[in-house]
């Protein structure tokens, strides 16, 4: 494991998605992010690819990081997806062993589907219950991706040799975000490149959260629990529980995260004071304090965000059905150079793409 | 038989005879009789060993001729049998009592928040200049749904879900309990007064709320119910903000009250529901209170009477197994808990007991909030941490701790004069805060005392948001329970373990 205790930050963050539902190829995704070599070192990039595995859409499938390639590893998380999922298929995630990576993991595909669990609790539910198993149990194994019809691929190195490395180009579809690494606080390991991963949430983070404690504890109370040793992985849980479980849209989870101030909220209307205040008494734990952007992906949306007080950088970009997110216009520019508009939201202003709910079914059910 | 006293003084006078014009504010000022003119009025007498060392002759002397200071002469000096521990001794052979004594435990044991260090940004995420930034200290206290459920509707989102009922305050600071009866009209009025401006709250103790506050101040203070119930009736529920049943305090644990028949004034009578001049005793448990389901009981008795509109706040005192108590008064439907530390004051208390029960604020405040996480109900309450905060940096760690706010009662009293002679129980307070003598308590001025309080709450607070903008935080909420801020210097395994924190370094 690459340790890197040095306090550098800038990462480059990358999406792209096709409003009406086409698939493409992560061509555009690598050359943007390579666009934006400065802000990567070299010790992370990742890339997480949406409506990807058509064939088993129904299927959630997880991929499982395997440290060392150890075979032990794997037997025991063989045994326990056999005992909790029918694994309707699973195989080695194909990797180009020429590519300029140092030292991988192995990655492992499983195609599963639950077990009749007898337990309350939805389908969903169970599979995150059953992720965070793996990634706090079994030791040197890690579920980096557990959606249906999409996946993470991710590790150490340029995002040029992680693409190479995965053979990216050879996958296709309507969402790609991804992200360039500078670590900060956190070790550069394989489990530590963005997206991180949940369901079929994904996250691309460019940032230090100076909140983390405070979400992070927030969040075991609901069951989630912090094994990736960055900060980034508190966002996709907060978007886990905020958006998929508590149903919240994303323009009222925008104000959670990143909330208006007391001076402006006590000038609002009667309607909208009552509201922000209500939402910021009871969400207090999930501010999300210091400079951060995001770009946040499910089945359907794709979007970009970022802290309260713009901290970071984030540029949106859109020609046609295309929607660009990044964390520079460069980089847009660079595989889009006409673009129809482009603009910089306000610190905590989402800048959302939406499938139409015909494109969604086709891409989900 | 009265017999010779054995004691030793605890503190000398000096005067610098040349400063000393002899105007006699010495004599004027010190209720315990240390100065004394001579037959023919021409000289003070100085009889030193009535001395407690409230400093008020000396910060009055208009000449600035005396010095007082403790008095040195000791006994063979002894690691074990330490002064101290001799003249207990002495003390209680001449009167074969209870010691008693006032404010908090003074004891060295160890202070924590001595030992934890606080953090700051450094290039990967900027720190935030509160001169320059919004920096945002607004606290809600009270219990909190899990989530929200939200409609649109005509353009705007509207919260479906109902909310409890909350109080807002503007600095993660309010005034601890202190009771009219304990302390003096005035001091009592200053803490109000205070609290109004500077938009928080300040506890009634259990002395009840004189009804001719309850119009300006009962929508800024938290009325007690204690084991006495002094004061309490309807009217007194529904003025307030918010109602504290008091269980236990940190300097007395286990102990009850008793406020003298001589304190016991036609206002205080009046006040307390209490014939004038009788003891005011309250019992060391509550008489209706001998299980949590008795505590249940009367969480929402008090509820009912006040139509669901004011949160119910329970203290007790910091005891070994706070957590689980703590836990309890949460599922027994409290709104609030608040915890007092040993090092909390009080106006009377044996000093064996201040000194030896109950456990420190900060691993209290730690293991509260820890236990409340695991079992999902963290939300469900407000923490209030209380006893012995001092500054502005311990109310920023025992929020990172876990906290929602503090109590602060003895930094309160010391911004309105009080100097901690720890004479709080014999009424004779030099300063008018802990006395019921009219000659002693008008010298307190309620304008100038709550000024002085408004002014170290707004101290506190802007060195409050010059620590979160260091560590890169512009609202409070993103430093409760954020323990990551937090690291350990000179603690054992076991002490950050139960903190939560890394050591220094890690």
């Amino acid at each position: 494991m690459i340790r890197d205790d040095k306090e550098f930050s800038a990462c480059g963050l990358f999406g792209v998605m096709d409003r009406s539902g086409r698939r493409f190829n992560g061509e555009m995704a690598i050359r943007a992010l390579k666009n934006m070599s400065v802000r990567g070192n070299g010790l992370g990039a990742g890339f997480a690819v949406y409506g990807l595995y058509k064939d088993f859409k129904e299927y959630y499938c997880l991929h499982v990081m395997i440290q060392n390639k150890d075979l032990d590893v794997k037997k025991k998380v063989d045994g326990f997806l056999a005992k909790n999922f029918d694994v309707v298929y699973d195989e080695e995630i194909p990797v180009n062993e020429n590519s300029k990576t140092v030292d991988p993991p192995m990655f492992w595909r499983y195609f599963v589907h639950p077990k009749s669990h007898g337990e309350n609790i939805s389908d969903d539910d169970y599979v995150i219950k059953n992720v965070m198993y793996i990634n706090t149990k079994i030791k040197d194994a890690y579920v980096i991706s557990s959606g249906k019809n999409m996946g993470v691929f991710k590790g150490v190195g340029f995002p040029e040799d992680i693409a190479d490395f995965f053979m990216i180009e050879e996958y296709k579809g309507y969402i790609w975000i991804a992200h360039t690494r500078f670590p900060t606080n956190t070790p550069g390991w394989w489990g530590g490149a963005h997206p991180f991963c949940i369901l079929d949430w994904t996250v691309v983070h460019n940032g230090e959260i100076s909140s983390y404690g405070t979400n992070k504890r927030y969040l075991e109370m609901f069951g989630y629990y912090c094994t990736l040793k960055t900060d980034t992985e508190v966002m996709a849980y907060i978007f886990d529980l905020l958006m998929r479980r508590q149903r919240l849209p994303i323009e009222v989870v925008a104000k959670i995260l990143a909330p208006p101030m007391w001076d402006q909220i006590d000038l609002m209307d009667e309607k909208k004071r009552r509201f922000y205040t209500a939402l910021r008494m009871v969400y207090s734990p999930l501010l999300v304090n210091g400079p951060w952007t995001v770009i946040v992906a499910h089945h359907g949306e794709m979007f970009g965000l970022t802290d309260r007080i713009r901290l970071r950088p984030i540029t949106a970009g859109e020609k046609g059905d295309l929607l660009f997110l990044s964390s520079e216009e460069s980089a847009i520019r660079a595989v889009c150079p006409d673009l129809d508009r482009v603009w910089t939201p306000h610190g905590g202003e989402p800048v959302v793409g939406r499938l139409s709910s015909g494109a969604l079914k086709r891409v989900v059910r | 038989m009265k017999l010779k006293s054995h004691l030793l003084p605890e503190f000398i006078v000096e005067r610098i005879e040349s400063r000393c014009n002899k105007c006699g504010v010495c004599v004027k000022q010190c209720p315990w009789e240390v100065y004394r003119w001579n037959e023919d009025g021409t000289d003070i007498i100085i009889d030193y060993t009535k001395c407690v060392g409230c400093q008020r002759c000396v910060v009055y002397c208009p000449n600035k001729a005396l010095i007082v200071k403790p008095y040195e002469g000791s006994y063979r000096p002894n690691a074990y049998w330490t002064k101290e521990v001799i003249m207990d001794i002495k003390k209680q052979a001449e009167q074969g009592g209870v010691i008693l004594t006032g404010t908090g435990n003074d004891k060295p044991y160890k202070v924590y928040f001595d030992h934890i260090v606080l953090n700051a940004s450094q290039v990967t995420n900027p720190s935030i200049d509160p001169l320059r930034e919004p920096m945002e200290l607004r606290t809600f206290i009270g219990r909190k749904p899990d989530h929200l459920e939200v409609e649109f509707d005509e353009g705007d989102y509207i919260i479906k879900t109902e909310i409890p009922p909350n109080l807002v305050i503007e600095t993660p600071i309010m005034f601890a309990g202190m009771s009219y009866g304990a302390i003096s009209y005035n001091a009592f009025l200053a803490l109000a007064m205070a609290a109004k401006e500077f938009g928080t709250l300040f506890c009634t103790g259990e002395g009840g709320l004189p009804k001719d506050m309850r119009e300006e101040y009962g929508s800024c203070a938290i009325v007690q119910c204690a084991s006495g119930r002094f004061g309490v009736d309807p009217e007194y529920l529904n003025c307030a903000a918010a109602i504290e049943i008091k269980i236990g305090q940190g300097a007395k644990p286990g102990i009850g009250g008793h406020l003298p028949g001589e304190k016991v004034t036609e206002k205080i009578s009046e006040t307390r529901m209490i014939p004038e001049g009788t003891d005011a005793l309250s019992p060391a448990p509550h008489h209706d209170i001998y299980s949590i389901e008795d505590l249940a009981m009367l969480i929402y008795a008090l509820k009912e009477a006040t139509n669901y509109e004011k949160p119910v706040f329970v203290k007790i005192a910091a005891v070994h197994n706070v957590a689980a108590i703590a836990s309890g008064i949460v599922r027994a439907g409290a709104d609030a808990v608040v915890i007092d530390g040993f090092r909390g004051g009080t106006g009377a208390s044996p000093k064996i007991i201040r000194d030896h029960v109950g456990i420190p604020i900060e691993l209290a405040i730690a293991s509260v909030d820890q236990r409340l996480r695991e079992e999902g109900i963290r939300h469900k309450c407000s923490i209030i941490a209380s006893g012995g905060i001092r500054n502005s940096a311990d109310v920023v760690k025992a929020i990172a701790l876990g906290a929602d706010a503090v109590y602060i009662g003895t930094a309160a009293l010391i911004a309105m004069g009080c100097t901690m002679c720890q004479k709080c129980y014999t009424g004779k307070c030099a300063w008018g805060i802990c006395t019921q003598d009219p000659e002693l308590s008008k010298r307190l001025n309620p304008k100038i005392a709550a000024k002085r309080l408004v002014n170290l709450l707004r101290g506190w607070s802007l060195e409050i948001k010059e620590m979160l903008g260091g560590m890169g935080i512009n609202a409070i909420e993103s430093l409760r329970g954020n323990r990551e801020h937090l690291r350990g210097i000179g603690l054992e395994e076991w002490e950050l373990r139960v903190l939560g924190i890394k050591g220094a370094g890690e």
